[in-house]
């Protein structure tokens, strides 16, 4: 039955909508809102969607649900002026240095004040001195920016199940920021940046370096090779009114844009992809061989990586160990280009675009550097790439399609699509009936693989073999997954990737909060796929070109060594317990790990036995005790370090003989 | 399975040899000034004396039975003692007065007449003829300060939990509802809901798990009426969570204490533990069909906890931001369960109504805001302390006869004196002169515009600024604020900056427009009731001292000489020239001009008071 | 040994009296800072762990309430209350005299020698004395600044007798 209430006296219908505020929107009334976000929780907090119902008074539309009958006005005087007084208050607390702001122009804020009609700001100017955090690779921290409407907060909390943010103190001296208020770097943050992408206001920003970019272009001696990842030519259309463009055509623009502004080659990273599917189709497929370390987590997202290496280190096995795209395409470029292209590596600068925020942590990884290092130079993400492109303004849609440069700007539809949630499964799930069955060959043949919910469960009969697979968005999400797994559910294939709809919903992508426009971007993959000559990414030729001159076959040792990588535990907690009272640099370090997984294995008594031992004995005051939470051996708990040896299982007489040897080795050196 | 008549029986047969009964008061008032001190030496000299006195009943004691009870309500006067049957009131008694008590009240009849409270000179035997009693109408009270709130025993002695007997075994769910909504009863804790409305509403949810929670975060700084309930007479909140529970089918409670409330989180933890051993409490309580637990949780310090849904936060272990409503606790509240939030003075109503009947409870107070409320007497007035009056009992029955009138800075009363009454702390308002005869209760206070809320009573003199009150508030406010809802947090700061403005002198006219064209945003457009009550005090003074307001405007004037920033001192003709001023400014702000005519230097004055305090002649005036 | 361990194996006890369930956080807060007397931060991050929890949401809790403090406190505690009625009787005149007698300067509450720290606090429920301040658990109530600082002076003479 259908169901009628009345807004700005005009009779509307409704359904299911959870909120005043949806109904409204139907109506295509922009009521404006900080912190309603319709992935999101509701929160209530910035009080700019309220509105006035016959009979009950001013509410807040987005916590309200919908009644037949009801009488709604949107803008009443009263309404419009609490409006302006809510804006005033922000203004008032609120760094309003908007001309050199980089959200300018695309800051909330900054709209409804000119949206309101705010001229002056009546309170008096009570922002704080703050300091700018820019401790990670990822991402601008700005506190003298922030409304406190809680997005990142909530983002990281719920749909990625992080919390590296969250809110402290109360009342006038709330904010947000990471515990203690110390840097995001040293916090649980993967980088994923989605609180950058939720920010009404510029408080976090991605972390911009084309200033690096720029100085590098200007050194006539260095040759800068620039890469795009799929999801670039998906989005920066957006920021130039160009949405008809399909990604090919777009992608055309983009490589004339970055000749123009000086790059001297310009690859795809779809090309990077295909070598990733090949490589991580082989790996799969020896892995279901021998049942080794199924089920098998893909490891294109560095922050679904860093995620694994902070949280479940015990997973870190089940990643597969290809180098994400990003870091082949690297590693392709160092060690293989110069040779091909006769670039001396010195004067060898790489550069890559992405949609990511989290790829600038990534192409910093040890793991992916040699000799010290990194084979990637610097990251910009596409709001970066379009900066450059205005500052140095060339008029973006007017311009025409280039090529991409060769070898490496020859892709397949399985290197496009891998910017989606589901295209790297889909891609590998097309590259494995290649291998094995060398019969189908038609695009929309995975096509069920894709879809909009973030975590979809698949079981697809390859062969007399049945394959079960998950797709997963939002790390939340993968918690679940990785809980089930723990309990004993069984998966072949795990694809994680942190942001809502895969790369294409990336931090350093152009502003979107409108879940339709990056509905868009992931048609437009799908689209670019389906004009595509090959489809299968071990079908492209240039692909086949690399293994056979340079690398071997896929698995090989070379290829280990090329387009491969490995994973180390990464510290959640820094903080070490100190359980002795002195410390004294001569003693036996004893250090009794504390991890969750230690307490529930005894490390409890196993420290008081410590203790005991240490007190009643001759060891007493020789001996120097802390905790850490935690030496990250969780499977093997519980953990003791001894003089820097660990002992894994550690026993009550095995903590016992550890010190008795170390004291007497300690008396023989004397 | 607890049979409450067989412990009647024992403790009245463990009673019947005792003569006579000292009750030392320990409420938080009396403990402050020394009743367990007090509460000693009736133990030892009695030991020393050999008086034949027990501490505790376990048989068939002789002699004399010495207890502590929770607050009695005169808390100024304390400690005060008390002794049964004959009632005789002792104030102020000192560890040296104990023996003397002993020989004169307990082995004799003799009463000690300096040790008893003075009427205007005249001697008050007991709590019957002393005025502060006199005039009030002690219900929920009723048991504070005379039972021994650590004693189960003792409580069931006196009919307790008979109502939570005869409502888990006679009465169905919807009866208890209806009943308590015919009795009309509002919340105690501010905005006056009626209470079997809000049971109702639970009742009616379909869900397996429902929850009942004690709401005694008592954060109204100058309010104590909850933690006196607490500590005076801890069961009668059990029994009203116990009646709540089987009303509203729940089987878990919270008690929620403030934390700064030591003794009303002891003696609650005792009172729950105490109810569980003797099983009421716990599984198939009677051995009936109800099975109820409660758990005391201990708040950690923040006034907007007294918001519903920033309560159930904080139980939850978060914290404490209020959030939306709807869903409300009723639908969906602690754990995502349907939750019925009452405060402690409502919840300690509950047996009462249940004992005494709808018709009865209804006598009491008016038709709309029947039953009594209890407040906490603070300020300018003679008698300060715990009170329960009917609603609808007039401000000036309360502030004259109970308090004793309005005194000054000497502690003298004058009539004249009165000002105004702050009523319901930092959400509530201030009433006048012209509201002295107007009924407390619900209604008409909101008409007023002012509230019941939590029954704080702050009497004020012509010595208080009604801006600096405000400001007061505000202060705590912005404060307390959980700085979720921009309209609150950045409201209330913005609010405050404009009161510190206008009492330093250093506000325009358009200040007090933005100022209450703020106030007014605040309060409708907040997220919580905290947030929408804070502009009260500014709102209501504005209302009604709007000629305070001004004068700190135009003529940059603090009527009442609180706001230090605009005071000036003047030497008047009453001056003799002594110099006595001169020798005292610990600033040299005050000068000898020709004619040995002093002066007053307003720029090198700290305005420490210092000069007028030094003055015989008073001859030294605030400007 | 001693001291340092005491206080974790507590801890650990705290914990486990509490489940480690997340929503018994404040009970345990209030524990560890019972035996500590302050939150440290390694002992919060050792928590947020155990609890298997986000250490900003340990950190937003602790920072939330008022009763939880992150820095060490003095041995001696004088609460002043400043609720309506204390206030209304010159509660701020206590707070200035404990202050000059404290030597301490503007937001400063604990003294260089560690011995007292100050808190004010909204209420003590106590208003019937107003006003009144609290010096480690004792209520003294109708407080005068003279009072007051005999009160300090009385604490500052048993400290040098032992």
């Amino acid at each position: 039955m259908e169901k009628y209430l009345t807004i700005n006296s005009k009779k509307v219908s409704f359904n299911n909508e959870k909120s005043l505020l949806e109904v409204i929107r139907n109506e295509n009334i922009e009521l404006h809102t900080f912190c309603y976000h319709s992935e999101l929780s509701v929160y209530g907090s910035c009080r700019l969607c309220l509105v006035e119902v016959e009979d009950r008074g001013i509410i807040s539309a987005c916590s309200v649900p919908p009644e037949p009958e009801m009488n709604i006005k949107t803008n009443t005087e009263r309404i419009i002026k609490i409006r302006k007084i809510i804006i005033e208050l922000l203004l008032a607390n609120h760094n309003r240095e908007c001309t050199i702001c980089a959200k300018s122009e695309s800051c909330k804020l900054q709209t409804l004040a000119r949206r309101l009609g705010i001229k002056k700001i009546r309170f008096k100017n009570v922002l704080q001195k703050s300091s700018e955090d820019a401790s990670t690779y990822a991402l601008v921290r700005e506190p003298s920016k922030c409304v406190l409407c809680g997005d990142c907060v909530r983002f990281c909390d719920e749909i990625q199940g992080i919390g590296a943010l969250g809110f402290a103190n109360r009342g006038p001296k709330s904010l947000v920021c990471v515990s203690f208020n110390r840097e995001l770097n040293d916090s649980e943050c993967v980088y994923c940046g989605q609180c950058a992408r939720v920010c009404p206001t510029g408080a976090i920003m991605p972390k911009y370096e084309v200033n690096y970019v720029w100085k590098v272009l200007s050194d006539s001696k260095k040759k800068v090779i620039v890469a795009i990842a799929p999801a670039v030519r998906a989005a920066i259309g957006e920021l130039f009114g160009l949405r008809k463009y399909n990604g090919d055509e777009l992608a055309g623009k983009i490589v004339t844009s970055l000749k123009t502004l000086g790059f001297a080659k310009v690859f795809d990273i779809s090309f990077a992809a295909d070598m990733t599917i090949v490589e991580e189709t082989n790996e799969f497929l020896k892995r279901i061989e021998v049942n080794d370390n199924i089920p098998m987590f893909t490891s294109c997202c560095p922050a679904w990586v860093r995620f694994v290496e902070q949280y479940y280190p015990d997973f870190i096995s089940h990643l597969s160990t290809c180098r994400s795209p990003q870091g082949m395409y690297g590693s392709i470029v160092r060690r293989i280009m110069p040779r091909v292209f006769d670039i001396p590596d010195r004067d060898l600068v790489v550069v890559s675009v992405m949609p990511c925020t989290a790829k600038k942590y990534e192409a910093r990884r040890h793991e992916l550097a040699k000799n010290g290092i990194n084979d990637i130079d610097c990251v910009l993400t596409t709001q970066e790439l379009a900066m450059m492109i205005e500052e140095a303004g060339i008029c973006f849609e007017k311009l025409e399609s280039c090529a991409f440069d060769m070898p490496l700007g020859f892709k397949t539809g399985g290197g496009v699509i891998f910017g989606n949630s589901g295209g790297v499964t889909e891609a590998i799930l097309r590259n494995i009936m290649n291998t094995k069955f060398k019969n189908l060959n038609e695009v929309e043949q995975f096509s069920f693989v894709r879809g909009e919910r973030g975590l979809r469960k698949f079981k697809i009969s390859i062969g007399d073999k049945e394959l079960k697979i998950a797709i997963v968005y939002g790390l939340n999400n993968a918690r679940k997954i990785l809980k089930s797994i723990k309990a004993g559910s069984k998966y072949d294939f795990v694809e994680v990737m942190a942001c809502p709809g895969g790369c294409v919903g990336g931090a350093g992508q152009p502003i979107c909060t409108d879940l339709i426009v990056r509905k868009k971007r992931t048609e437009t993959l799908y689209e670019n796929d389906k004009v595509m000559n090959l489809h299968k990414s071990s079908d492209n030729p240039y692909v086949q070109k690399l293994y056979k001159n340079y690398i071997g076959k896929p698995g090989n040792l070379k290829a280990h060594e090329y387009l491969h990588t490995n994973y180390s535990y990464k510290k959640r907690f820094k903080e070490i317990l100190k359980i002795s009272d002195s410390l004294q640099d001569d003693n036996i370090k004893i250090d009794v790990c504390f991890g969750n997984n230690c307490i529930s294995r005894e490390s409890r008594e196993i420290l008081s036995h410590i203790v005991n031992f240490v007190e009643n004995g001759k060891y007493k005051d020789r001996v120097n005790i802390t905790s850490h939470i935690c030496l990250e051996r969780c499977f093997n708990g519980p953990n003791i370090k001894v003089n820097g040896k660990i002992i894994e299982r550690c026993s009550l007489k095995m903590v016992e003989d550890a010190i008795r040897d170390e004291f007497d080795r300690l008396k023989d050196e004397c | 399975m607890i049979n409450l008549e067989n412990i009647v029986q024992t403790f009245k047969k463990a009673n019947q040899n005792i003569t006579k009964r000292i009750i030392v008061c320990a409420g938080t008032g009396c403990v402050a000034n020394g009743s367990l001190e007090v509460f000693k030496s009736f133990v030892n000299i009695a030991k020393e004396m050999n008086i034949d006195v027990n501490i505790e009943l376990k048989g068939e004691e002789k002699g004399y039975f010495l207890t502590k009870s929770g607050c009695q309500g005169f808390c100024q006067n304390g400690p005060l003692v008390n002794i049964l049957p004959s009632g005789i009131l002792y104030i102020k008694v000192k560890t040296d007065d104990v023996k003397e008590i002993l020989e004169e009240s307990i082995l004799s009849d003799i009463l000690i007449d300096r040790l008893c409270y003075h009427n205007k000179g005249k001697l008050c035997k007991g709590q019957s003829e002393i005025p502060f009693y006199q005039k009030q109408c002690r219900m929920v009270l009723k048991q504070c300060g005379v039972i021994d709130p650590e004693n189960i025993k003792e409580y069931i002695a006196n009919g307790g939990y008979v109502a939570a007997k005869k409502v888990c075994g006679e009465m169905t769910d919807k009866e208890i509802c209806n009943m308590i909504l015919m009795s009309g009863l509002r919340g105690r804790g501010g905005a006056g809901f009626l209470t079997g409305k809000k049971w109702d509403l639970a009742r009616n949810q379909k869900a397996s798990k429902k929850y009942v929670i004690c709401n005694g975060d008592e954060g109204d700084p100058g309010a104590f009426m909850d933690r006196s309930v607490m500590e005076g007479n801890p069961h009668s909140v059990i029994e009203g969570l116990i009646i709540a529970s089987k009303a509203t089918g729940a089987n878990e409670g919270y008690i929620y204490v403030r934390t700064e409330y030591d003794l009303a989180v002891k003696r609650m933890k005792k009172a729950v533990k105490d109810a569980i051993e003797i099983g009421l409490l716990g599984e198939n309580i009677f051995g009936l069909n109800h099975s109820f637990t409660i758990n005391v949780m201990e708040g950690a310090g923040a006034f907007v906890c007294g918001e519903e849904t920033a309560l159930i936060a904080s139980i939850e272990g978060k914290r404490g931001m209020p959030s939306p409503k709807p869903p409300f606790p009723a639908q969906s509240g602690l754990w995502k369960s349907p939750t019925t939030i009452n405060n402690v003075e409502t919840l300690a109503t509950i047996p009462v109504i249940v004992n005494r009947g709808v018709q009865a409870f209804r006598q009491i107070g008016t038709e709309s805001s029947p039953g009594t409320k209890t407040f906490a007497l603070t300020g300018n007035v003679l008698n300060t302390g715990l009170i329960e009056v009917p609603l609808g009992t007039t401000l000036r029955h309360i502030v004259f006869d109970i308090a004793g009138g309005v005194t000054d800075e000497n502690g003298e009363v004058w009539e004249e004196n009165f000002k105004s009454v702050q009523i319901g702390g930092p959400s509530g308002g201030c009433l006048t002169r012209e509201h002295l005869d107007i009924p407390l209760d619900f209604d008409s206070l909101k008409k007023v515009g002012a509230m019941v809320g939590s029954g704080g009573l702050v009497v004020m003199s012509n010595k208080n600024c009604m801006v600096n009150m405000a400001k007061f508030f505000m202060q705590f406010t912005q404060n307390e604020s959980c700085g979720k809802c921009v309209l609150c947090r950045e409201g209330t700061k913005q609010m405050l900056l404009i009161l510190m403005d206008i009492t330093k002198g250093s506000a325009s006219e358009d200040s007090l427009f933005l100022l209450e064209e703020l106030a007014k945003a605040v309060e409708v457009g907040s997220l919580c009731g905290l947030g929408r009550t804070a502009p009260n005090p500014i709102l209501s003074t504005l209302r009604y001292f709007r000629n305070e307001y001004d004068a700190h405007i135009k003529e940059k004037k603090c009527p009442a000489g609180e706001c230090v920033d605009i005071l000036s001192y003047k030497i008047t003709d009453k001056c003799v020239r002594c110099g006595v001023c001169f020798a005292k400014c610990p600033v040299k702000a005050i000068s000898v001009e020709h004619n040995r005519h002093y002066k007053i230097n307003s720029i090198k004055c700290i305005k420490c008071d210092v000069c007028v305090a030094s003055c015989k002649f008073n001859a030294i005036e605030r400007d | 040994m001693g001291l340092n361990y005491n206080k974790f194996e507590k801890t650990c006890k705290i914990l486990e009296e509490n489940e480690f369930d997340k929503s018994k956080l404040i009970s345990i807060l209030q524990g560890v800072q019972e035996e500590y007397k302050y939150l440290p931060e390694d002992i919060l991050a050792f928590i947020a762990s155990s609890l298997n929890m986000p250490l900003s949401k340990v950190y937003g809790v602790v920072t939330f309430f008022s009763f939880f403090t992150l820095q060490p406190k003095g041995k001696y505690i004088i609460k002043i209350c400043d609720g309506t009625a204390c206030h209304v009787k010159k509660s701020t005149g206590l707070i200035d005299a404990i202050k000059k007698k404290l030597g301490l300067k503007d937001d400063e509450i604990l003294t260089k020698n560690m011995l007292f720290s100050i808190e004010t606090v909204a209420c003590l429920g106590a208003c019937g004395l107003a006003p009144v301040i609290v010096v480690d658990g004792v209520v003294y109530g109708q407080a005068t600044p003279n009072a007051v600082v005999r009160l300090i002076d009385n604490v500052l003479k048993e400290e040098k007798e032992k």
